[in-house]
């Protein structure tokens, strides 16, 4: 039975869509409750109750919202472009599934352990703009186009310093390798010797996941919802599912990268991988939460201004200074 | 086999989106054509074990490359029919062009000499035991160093001269400055006023304004209604 599923083609077939499945079932559950999690966080900020009604503590209301999304009608606008208007949403779901493809939940549990882990990470990210511009501009809608248009200028610029924050941590590790990544915090996670870039890499992914205080490109008191304005039902809803889904992706990267994938603090239960995976990824999404309840957002030359003036010499300058305390301790890995 | 076949749908798809880039009218369509060209070139990287080579492909050509591509093709006004309508006028230069450059590919293809050695590295494309990534880091920046420099030289004056060409102070917005606004003082904006019970705002000295530093004129922007920044002082004695 091994032999069928490691050597044979159909066999390798058969056990990555497994695979693929186990992954992604308990994170569309994971992105279901998610939506949840964050009416109920908003509502413990405002001092309200939030969803309570759908089962006991409200806890079958995402199934209910996605029952109703599904019975709705799919209403294209007579001036849209059909074909890219409904392939729009369907890349950007389908992007930020793609890209579980290579995170390890555990040490050795990544669907595909490829040796440029990170690069393929960066790459799929980079891709998610195509989905809004796509979208703003095939809805034929001015409101959606201008949400296009901002957003495809703020992920472009929060990308470089994304990068360099990237470039930094593989320098301490001499892989691009995710479970290299985390091996290589087996004494300290990153989060501690890098803290500016822990806070830099968490801004931008809050920038790259439009999510607020960046999320002019859906603005909803300026420009209505942005990019979606036009977009109902099962095309919304994957516009929805897309990004909630990418928000558990960037934590991941986060936990990955800075607070040590699977590695329990202090080496503490090294059996309990998966469960300290996603304790941290909670972790990372409740500062998603908690951020959207807390701070206004930002005017859009602020924002430039952050990631270009601020957030850019930053990242650069760190990533010079690592690269000198590297050489200059002997400290740089495989060498 | 599966190699193979890989290889043969990824090039069919290639090629006819490339054709497509050319060949479709709607510009928009072209560029994402051009994306899809992209994706396919960045697997075929990918089928020959290049996979350094295909991430960077994709991010850099289509994360980066390929949106301001898109950004700027969407906002264009194109008038199709007028782009047509030269089309005859413009053809004898066109078609002589591109038999110019034809006729020199042909050219330089006929003197191709491979060398006797570059056989033997088709398709291999890392030394053995040594990854992808580390294999081009090595060439890059160890043995061929100083052009790797030179091409950084090349880029960094290449962005010099983007930035000058397009760096004015046109004075037709105006700019938030952070370091004007943090470095207010509270003796600049407040002030106590002792106010005797019963008396108006104008018997007690009248309204304060903050003093406001008048803002230069913006170029070429005629407006006759009274607002802006430097409204507020008119009203301070």
């Amino acid at each position: 039975m091994a032999d069928f599923f490691y050597n044979t083609a159909v066999g390798i077939v058969i056990l990555t869509f497994l695979q693929a499945l186990a992954l992604l079932v308990p994170l569309l559950i994971g992105v279901a409750y998610l939506t949840l999690a964050e009416r109920k966080v908003l509502a413990a900020i405002q001092i309200r109750k939030g969803p309570n009604v759908v089962g006991p503590f409200g806890l079958l209301q995402p199934f209910a919202d996605a029952l109703k999304m599904l019975m709705k009608e799919t209403i294209i606008p007579s001036g849209a472009n059909r074909i890219l208007f409904l392939l729009a949403p369907m890349l950007t779901f389908m992007l930020a599934m793609l890209a579980w493809a290579v995170i390890p939940v555990n040490d050795g549990w990544a669907i595909a352990d490829i040796n440029v882990g990170i690069l393929y990470l960066f790459a799929i990210s980079s891709l998610g703009v195509y989905g809004i511009i796509i979208a703003g501009w095939a809805s034929n809608s001015k409101y959606a186009f201008l949400g296009a248009l901002r957003s495809a200028a703020q992920m472009v610029s929060y990308e470089v310093s994304m990068g360099f924050v990237l470039v930094t941590v593989l320098l301490c590790v001499g892989s691009l390798n995710l479970t290299d990544v985390v091996r290589a915090q087996q004494t300290v996670w990153f989060c501690i010797p890098l803290f500016p870039m822990f806070i830099v890499f968490f801004i931008s992914t809050l920038a790259e996941t439009n999510r607020s205080p960046f999320d002019i490109p859906e603005g909803e008191s300026e420009i209505v919802a942005g990019f979606f304005v036009e977009y109902s039902a099962m095309a919304f809803a994957l516009f929805f599912l897309g990004e909630y889904a990418n928000m558990i992706l960037m934590s991941g990267m986060t936990t990955i990268l800075f607070l040590g994938g699977w590695l329990g603090p202090f080496g503490i239960l090294p059996q309990l991988g998966v469960l300290w995976f996603v304790l941290k990824i909670c972790l990372c999404l409740f500062f998603f939460l908690w951020i959207r309840g807390t701070m206004p957002r930002y005017r859009y030359d602020q924002l430039m201004r952050l990631g270009w003036k601020v957030f850019l010499p930053l990242s650069l300058g760190w990533l010079v200074l690592t690269a000198g305390a590297l050489m200059a301790f002997g400290w740089l890995p495989n060498v | 086999m599966i190699t193979l076949t890989l290889f043969y749908l990824f090039s069919a798809v290639l090629v006819v989106s490339a054709a497509m880039v050319v060949s479709s009218r709607n510009p928009v369509h072209a560029v994402l054509f051009l994306i899809l060209a992209f994706f396919n070139a960045s697997a075929l990287f990918l089928v020959a074990g290049a996979e350094f080579l295909a991430m960077i492909l994709v991010i850099v050509y289509v994360g980066a490359v390929a949106v301001l591509f898109l950004f700027v093709v969407m906002m264009l006004d194109v008038d199709f029919d007028e782009l047509r309508s030269g089309f005859q006028r413009y053809l004898p230069i066109g078609a002589a062009v591109g038999a110019v450059l034809f006729v020199e590919l042909l050219i330089v293809f006929g003197g191709w000499k491979l060398a006797p050695d570059a056989v033997r590295f088709h398709a291999s494309p890392t030394p053995a035991g040594v990854s992808n990534t580390e294999a081009i880091g090595m060439l890059m920046y160890t043995d061929y160093i100083l052009l790797f420099q030179l091409a950084g030289l090349v880029l960094l004056v290449a962005m010099v001269g983007a930035i000058v060409l397009t760096l004015r102070d046109r004075k037709t917005s105006r700019h938030q400055d952070i370091s004007v606004q943090t470095s207010r003082r509270v003796d600049e904006t407040l002030a106590m006023v002792s106010v005797p019970l019963g008396a108006s705002v104008t018997e007690s000295g009248g309204f304060l304004r903050p003093i406001v530093e008048e803002p230069e004129e913006l170029v070429g922007h005629d407006d006759h209604g009274g607002h802006g920044h430097g409204h507020d002082n008119h009203g301070h004695h």
